[in-house]
């Protein structure tokens, strides 16, 4: 675990080493966490307020999300509950169609926590806020004892204006739609996987966890209304967000396993495991139902931007078996793609 | 990826397809040992590929599938003691026990932590020698060298709070099983690739000479299946019943030498029940009295339990291929991976299951 190459913000020098019941008591140890912390890393003309609640300007038509986060481990190869945090909400607002503009942020922590770790995930909110281009405008601090949490969770809630040209909608998806992946799945569930204990294995895939929403401002900007659906693969993976449009919309997907972008460390690491790319949950890329007629030319786009190097058409949108998704499998035959029942659970052999 | 990408080329899934159409001249219905094979078929949309003459149908080799509910109740027991950690691998906790399933249990608090391998486990009783660490040994012979494995390294390191609660099972005798059952009518077998990378192709033989059925030791991906099918097909076609070889690559005619000492020295073949099917002679693995320190039976002294299936479930009929899932009336009415009646629903090489997930509706319509 090394620290980010944050800025101008070495950690305060506090007398305490690990995150005491006392650091959430609402008392003098919570102010000198705030004070000495959170403000401090996350500061902005409405943080610095310090009121009960941020006060705002928006203009027009808004989208409001709101998210928690327990992954474990916190930290992960390629980032950690910070990231996930705010490109989460983030992402949420995006797939809405909106241009996200404030985040509230408030933490459960577990008492022991250590405070350097405590430290690394809040400037890395700071960083992935910055990188997103939304400020965190209100907040909250709870320790629990011991024992009560997994060192942290996080909640996220955003609200972002609408992009004045989306009408992001399930009535939208019709037959002749194309389906458009922005770029590798897996890589996130993967990279949990292999930090998981006793499930250790060898390997540098790291999770995909990152903002979408440029690369969505600006399909939005040059397709507008072509843009029919949009929504981001995460717990459950592609095939669960499929399965949402095929029943939403009730229309049928036909999906081609040939065209399912997975880098090739993923796709070894997830044969090993026996588990199934599909349901692998992402957090850095999402699904597109686009307009036949502007396919290919969003998959460019898309392409153009470093996020969606990847990206892929890899499915259509057809008016045969409404409600299902039925995926061409890479040797010509078919197979029907359901809903995840519970957890992928590794197999025996 | 190479050595999978090889064995999915669509040019050569084609080839040997219309090379199955083009000799198949009679209906043979051919079982598949493996449930691995079983999913790989069904994924990969084979089953609807083949000629409408073969039929294909899903053997026992699901291990999660066969284990009889009375040892997946000892589990639970083990794993809502105080004092145990259970391990297991990650798809026998969804299997429903009597009264509830591993998964359940953990929820209300039992210590339950899925695993890839044994030693994780071992690794785990050392690191809490205070608690007790039972390992959920289930499996065919491919799982039962790296358990056997466990208990002879724990042995050498003097861990004594490991132990084992072993439910293996062996192929031949369940191929047996069936092939002298006068309700079920194989023609041919596809032996599991992985079974026979350990054990070997040797105790095969007797089985294609006694009943005069094809075995074709064969691999899991789609051109493995495909060829194994087509060698299991030009054998019915010609009259022949012979042991033959697809999975040479990794196959050998006497098997990992060191896996099945290490086996010997651990495990003693006993009787066996399999949950569906019943008590098949000569056809598990127990621990050997020499090291019944490891042995979770011998060591927490669990008794024997009468239980009772699920009378609703048709799992044996379905392992030993007189059925097909989707001709089972609990089929995703009552029984669904949710809510599973039997272990072929939950279990991810489960026959059942692989029909839900991939299959289900492009056989009802």
């Amino acid at each position: 675990m090394t620290m980010p190459t944050m800025l101008n913000c070495p950690m305060p020098k506090l007398d305490f080493d690990v995150i005491t019941l006392g650091h959430g008591s609402g008392g003098l140890l919570t102010h000198r966490l705030l004070e000495a912390g959170v403000f401090d890393v996350l500061k902005n003309e409405h943080l610095n307020q310090q009121h009960d609640g941020a006060v705002l300007n928006l203009n027009g038509r808004v989208a409001f999300s709101t998210d928690s986060y327990v992954v474990s481990p916190i930290f992960f190869p390629g980032g950690n509950i910070g990231d996930l945090a705010v490109n989460g909400s983030v992402n949420d607002l995006a797939m809405c169609g909106a241009i996200p503009k404030y985040l509230s942020l408030s933490f459960i922590l577990e008492e022991g926590l250590r405070m350097e770790e405590f430290w690394e995930v809040l400037v890395t909110i700071r960083q992935a806020a910055d990188a997103a281009g939304v400020q965190i405008v209100t907040g909250d601090t709870k320790v629990v004892e011991k024992g009560k949490g997994d060192h942290m969770f996080i909640n996220t809630s955003g609200i972002g204006e609408l992009h004045p040209r989306a009408d992001i909608r399930h009535q939208r998806v019709k037959a002749g739609d194309r389906v458009v992946v922005s770029g590798n799945l897996a890589a996130h569930g993967m990279a949990i996987m292999s930090k998981r204990q006793g499930l250790e294995f060898e390997t540098t895939i790291t999770s995909d966890t990152a903002p979408l929403n440029h690369l969505v401002k600006k399909l939005l900007d040059q397709f507008g209304e072509h843009i029919h659906f949009l929504r981001d693969p995460t717990r459950g993976g592609v095939a669960t967000v499929l399965n949402e449009i095929a029943d939403l919309a009730n229309v049928g997907v036909a999906l081609h396993q040939k065209f399912l972008p997975i880098d090739e460390q993923v796709a070894g690491a997830c044969e090993m495991l026996g588990l199934d790319p599909l349901y692998v949950a992402n957090e850095g890329i999402f699904i597109a139902v686009v307009d036949g007629s502007v396919t290919d030319d969003v998959v460019t786009q898309m392409r153009a931007d470093g996020l969606g190097k990847n990206a892929c058409a890899i499915g259509e949108i057809v008016g045969a078996h409404p409600g299902q998704v039925i995926l061409a499998s890479s040797i010509g035959g078919k197979r029907v793609v359901n809903y995840l029942t519970g957890d992928q659970l590794p197999r025996i052999c | 990826m190479k050595f999978i990408s090889e064995y999915r080329d669509q040019e050569l899934v084609r080839q040997y397809l219309q090379e199955i159409h083009r000799i198949t001249t009679r209906p043979w219905t051919i079982m598949e040992i493996c449930g691995g094979q079983t999913h790989s078929l069904v994924k990969n949309g084979i089953l609807d590929m083949l000629p409408n003459a073969i039929t294909m149908v899903h053997g026992p080799g699901c291990p999660v599938c066969v284990t009889p509910l009375g040892i997946i109740d000892e589990a639970i027991l083990l794993a809502l003691r105080q004092e145990v950690i259970l391990c297991s691998f990650g798809d026998m906790l969804r299997v429903p026990g009597s009264a509830m399933s591993l998964l359940e249990a953990k929820a209300r608090g039992a210590d339950v932590r899925i695993v890839y391998s044994p030693l994780e486990a071992v690794r785990l009783a050392a690191e809490h020698p205070e608690r007790e660490v039972v390992f959920f040994a289930v499996g065919f012979e491919t799982t039962a060298p790296a358990n056997a494995l466990s208990v002879v390294q724990t042995d050498k390191m003097g861990i004594r709070n490991y132990s084992i609660l072993a439910s293996h099972v062996l192929v031949p005798p369940a191929m047996e099983a069936i092939l002298s059952d006068p309700e079920t009518r194989i023609d041919a077998f596809l032996a599991a690739g992985h079974v026979c990378t350990i054990m070997g192709m040797n105790e095969y033989d007797p089985i294609v000479a006694k009943y005069q059925t094809p075995i074709v030791v064969t691999g899991f991906e789609p051109v493995d299946l495909l060829q194994g099918i087509l060698m299991a097909v030009q054998q019915l076609e010609r009259g022949e019943a012979r042991l033959e070889n697809q999975y040479a690559r990794v196959v050998t005619r006497e098997g990992n030498r060191l896996a099945q000492d290490v086996i010997n020295q651990v495990f003693d073949v006993s009787d066996r029940a399999w949950r569906g099917i019943g008590t098949i002679p000569l056809s598990g693995l127990e621990v050997k009295g020499d090291y019944s320190g490891y042995n979770a039976r011998a060591k927490f002294k669990l008794a024997e339990t009468a239980v009772k299936e699920n009378p609703d479930c048709i799992s044996g009929e379905i392992m030993k291929g007189m059925k097909k899932p989707h001709q089972c009336p609990m089929f995703g009415t009552r029984c669904k991976p949710e809510h599973p009646l039997g272990a072929p629903m939950v279990s991810s090489e489960g026959a059942c299951a692989a029909y839900y997930q991939y299959a289900q509706t492009l056989h009802e319509a």
